[in-house]
């Protein structure tokens, strides 16, 4: 009984983590209608710039002062994106989606050599941080503190965002972008600006979800790609475009792996992809899918 | 003997009635046009009959088979075609690969995956000899999508037409084009058309046009039809005069 | 664009026949090391002409072909290891039966999506392919793979064969040959395929799918033969290429892999028949050679990818064909 506790925590930390990453995914194609294929290369940006800023600050530092650096891991990865999307994508708004899929191809390319060139093959992890909120008994087994205070900052993530989109102008403008360029453009809405910003957010929420998983997991070279693809099957389950369908797309994601791994580890994504593709059959849209 | 028939078509789209209770009939071998203000639910009948939409309710009978909730392809097969108001060609094929794709449909022949298309002299000689009666010969090799917009009009029409329909629907096949090349599409088309002995129904906005070319004429309004009768009735009809003259003259 | 034909079928024939002849005599006058690379590109340049019948023809892009060249590969891999078999038609038999399978079941699930979802379905379907190789390593052999030496190989039924340490120079100018003729064949075949009824039929599709459905049409059952015989050819391009590598790893099944073939269309010109073939034969030449120039490979590949999608869409092919059109603008039909 302890035991299943302990792995509906894991698997919603999993969930906090990956609804972040699919979070971003969906934003930047609901507002600018462009898959990001390295999305998952910003998570992995976000996990080793804050694993290696709190190994090379924590000489210097007090451990709870480390903590901001997960924001700044974040932000970092998130004004990456705000470099990035003006310069590399906006060229290709205009070209049809298979260009759209490749410039982004070539960046999850040149980010995923990037991070090997500056940290390279080496694991990297900042297990200081979780080692200093310590642990608690639940049930009589030991948990880290740390993964609950992450649960938790997964929740207000999940808030906030849905309090910005649907709750300030600037989630207006968003929303209207998202709904129609043109119209939005017709309307004084400055959609340039608009797109920056949505991408810059979308990148800083994957750079979140790595900066947050760094103090409990290593960094690893590959791990983007690796939670690309998972983060695709909480799109597909959820709905590409729907900020509803990563939160719920997440949660089954993750609890669907936490069973898998449990009961049968080797067919896991076989079976994430099973389940997909059934949803897909039934509903091609995803479960919070617009039609197109 | 009437070759297609609705009864009681309906269709909504939130609060408008697109399409209401309508009985429509197309008799065999007229040039029929259907008319009507925007709106007046004109493309949504078409729509309908195509199974590019599906009813709310009512029924679509072709001859005495009921054909309202069939795929499309069944209802080509049953003899239904139709071109579009906004131009839909395979704009990266050549002229002669748009037709012949048709003829290739027509005859089930779209599977063969180990013979040159090109080779089929049949299918080619067919399509060059449509072509040419659409005035479209010389531009046999050329990219549809390179095509001036009047040509583009002919050539959708021509790609229903290569299916060899028994009753072809023309979605303003003079939209969007000057009022001089109107009169040369259409000379065109009825020309093949009726020399084809194939049934047709034309949107079409422009009332010369109507009355000059058609045998009937259906006016639309609101969902429902307003008129129905050989153009000289309509043109003297003064629901029509109202509703649609009118409002054409104060536009 | 897919080319106008700017060049005649002829002319298109005569240059493909002097490209073969010249291609015949390779083995000639380069050495066994330039031929191996030649015969590594053949092969690759079949998975890329595979590839290019959904990105060039269909309009759908797959980043997931790895899963079929590791079909084609593993099949190698197994019918050596569980059944003794030697004959390379075997092999290859058995690629093209196993890959047709796999092609077959992703095909149902992705052709039912275009578009990004289908570049998402098929890239995820090919890594569910390649965890479960890494995974159910007592029969994959999981990252050591499972080995497959040349020397063990035998080619026309038996007739050749590589016995011996020192046989590897005999291997690879009759192998060369065994590939070339095979690559031969499969680039006519799709010649054929493109220029038939159901190759237009799909560019028809891919230029304008509501159209073709008002033709009777039905899409999707045309859009799932595409993929069949796309993870075909790329699935006989993953079994010719095993005895070459001699080793069967879930690398292969890897979605860099799937990139590769991705990029081979796009360096080439996935507008043209011969772009995807160009594309293959140049990138392999351009990856050992910036191999052994660079750590960052990867880094590498993917400039040159973002610089060719930004400035140079139409590829190699497309850029030299409108660069020689523009010589001769007499030849340039419309456009």
């Amino acid at each position: 009984m302890e035991i299943v506790a302990l792995q509906v925590l894991n698997s919603l930390f999993y969930a906090a983590v990956l609804f972040l990453i699919a979070a971003g995914l969906s934003l930047i194609f609901g507002v600018m209608g462009i898959v990001n294929m390295a999305h998952g290369s910003f998570y992995a940006l976000g996990a080793y710039v804050t694993a290696w800023s709190v190994v090379a600050a924590s000489a210097a530092l007090p451990t709870p002062a480390l903590f901001l650096f997960l924001l700044l891991g974040a932000m970092a990865v998130g004004l990456v994106g705000l470099v990035i999307e003006p310069t590399l994508i906006r060229p290709f708004y205009r070209r049809p989606e298979e260009y759209q899929l490749l410039v982004t191809f070539g960046l999850l390319l040149v980010l995923e050599d990037v991070i090997r060139a500056v940290w390279g093959g080496a694991p990297l992890t900042a297990g200081r941080l979780v080692d200093s909120l310590g642990l608690i008994e639940i049930g009589g087994l030991p948990y880290p503190v740390y993964n609950l205070a992450m649960i938790g900052v997964g929740a207000v993530a999940a808030l906030a965002l849905w309090a910005f989109v649907y709750r300030t102008r600037f989630g207006v403008l968003l929303r209207a972008t998202a709904q129609d360029r043109r119209m939005a453009a017709a309307l004084g809405i400055d959609v340039g600006r608009i797109y920056v910003l949505a991408f810059g957010l979308g990148c800083f929420m994957a750079g979140l979800a790595g900066a947050i998983v760094v103090p409990s997991q290593a960094a690893v070279l590959g791990m983007g790609v690796e939670v690309l693809v998972m983060a695709f099957v909480v799109v597909v389950i959820g709905g590409l475009g729907s900020l509803e369908g990563a939160l719920v797309g997440a949660i089954i994601v993750s609890a669907l792996r936490t069973v898998t791994i449990q009961f049968w580890e080797e067919i896991e994504l076989a079976a994430l992809y099973l389940i997909a593709a059934i949803v897909l059959l039934i509903r091609p849209t995803g479960l919070f899918g617009r039609k197109s | 003997m009437s070759l297609l028939r609705t009864e009681r078509l309906s269709k909504h789209f939130g609060d408008t009635r697109a399409v209401d209770g309508v009985d429509f009939r197309v008799n065999e071998g007229e040039f029929l046009s259907l008319v009507g203000t925007n709106g007046a639910g004109k493309t949504t009948l078409v729509n309908l009959i195509s199974a590019f939409l599906f009813p709310d309710s009512g029924r679509i009978f072709i001859g005495e088979r009921d054909i309202t909730y069939s795929p499309v392809d069944d209802r080509i097969r049953a003899g239904i075609a139709r071109s579009f108001q906004l131009v839909n060609l395979f704009d990266e094929l050549t002229v002669l690969d748009n037709v012949a794709l048709a003829i290739f449909a027509r005859e089930g022949k779209t599977k063969r995956i180990f013979a040159l298309a090109e080779r089929d002299v049949a299918v080619t000689a067919e399509a060059l000899d449509l072509l040419a009666q659409f005035g479209l010969g010389v531009k046999a090799q050329a990219l549809a999508g390179g095509l001036a917009q009047g040509e583009r009009k002919l050539l959708d029409v021509a790609v229903a037409y290569a299916l060899r329909p028994k009753l072809l629907f023309l979605d303003e096949p003079t939209s969007g084009v000057s009022t001089r090349e109107k009169a040369q599409i259409m000379d065109t088309v009825s020309a093949v058309v009726r020399g084809g002995k194939i049934t047709a129904v034309v949107i079409e906005h422009d009332m010369d046009v109507v009355f000059k070319y058609s045998d009937r004429v259906v006016v639309m309004h609101e969902g429902r039809f307003l008129a129905d009768g050989p153009p000289e009735d309509i043109r003297r009809n003064q629901d029509v005069a109202t509703y649609l003259l009118g409002t054409d003259v104060a536009a | 664009m897919i080319a106008p034909q700017s060049l005649s079928t002829g002319r298109r024939a005569t240059i493909a026949g002097v490209v073969f002849i010249v291609l015949l005599l390779v083995p000639a006058f380069a050495g066994t090391y330039q031929t191996q690379l030649l015969t590594y590109g053949l092969t690759l340049a079949i998975a890329a002409l595979g590839f290019n019948l959904l990105l060039g023809y269909s309009g759908l892009l797959s980043f997931g072909h790895s899963a079929f060249l590791g079909a084609g590969a593993y099949a190698v891999a197994f019918m050596m290891r569980y059944l003794d078999i030697a004959s390379m038609e075997l092999f290859l038999l058995g690629g093209v039966a196993f890959s047709a399978v796999i092609a077959a079941l992703f095909g149902v699930i992705c052709v039912r999506h275009t578009r990004i979802f289908f570049a998402i379905l098929t890239l995820a379907l090919s890594q569910v392919l390649w965890t479960l190789a890494y995974k159910f390593f007592w029969i994959t052999g999981g990252t050591d793979g499972i080995r497959v030496p040349f020397a063990k190989v035998t080619l026309l039924g038996g007739l050749v064969s590589f016995p011996g340490a020192d046989a590897f120079p005999k291997f690879i100018t009759s192998y060369y040959y065994y590939v070339l003729v095979i690559f031969a064949l499969c680039a006519v075949l799709m010649w054929l395929i493109v220029h038939s009824p159901f190759g237009k039929t799909l560019q028809a599709i891919r230029d304008n799918e509501t159209r073709a459905r008002f033709l009777g049409v039905r899409i999707w059952r045309y859009r799932w033969l595409a993929f069949l015989v796309s993870g075909i050819f790329t699935g006989l391009a993953g079994a010719l290429w095993v005895p070459l590598n001699g080793l069967v790893t879930p690398d292969v099944l890897y979605w860099p892999q799937s990139g590769k073939i991705v990029f081979f269309a796009v360096l080439g010109g996935f507008r043209n028949f011969s772009g995807p073939i160009v594309g293959a034969v140049v990138f392999n030449y351009l990856e050992v050679y910036a191999v052994a120039l660079t750590e960052y490979w990867q880094l590498t590949l993917g400039v040159i990818l973002i610089v060719l999608v930004t400035f140079l869409p139409a590829g190699i092919v497309g850029t030299a064909m409108r660069l020689t059109s523009r010589l001769k603008p007499r030849q340039a039909v419309s456009s």
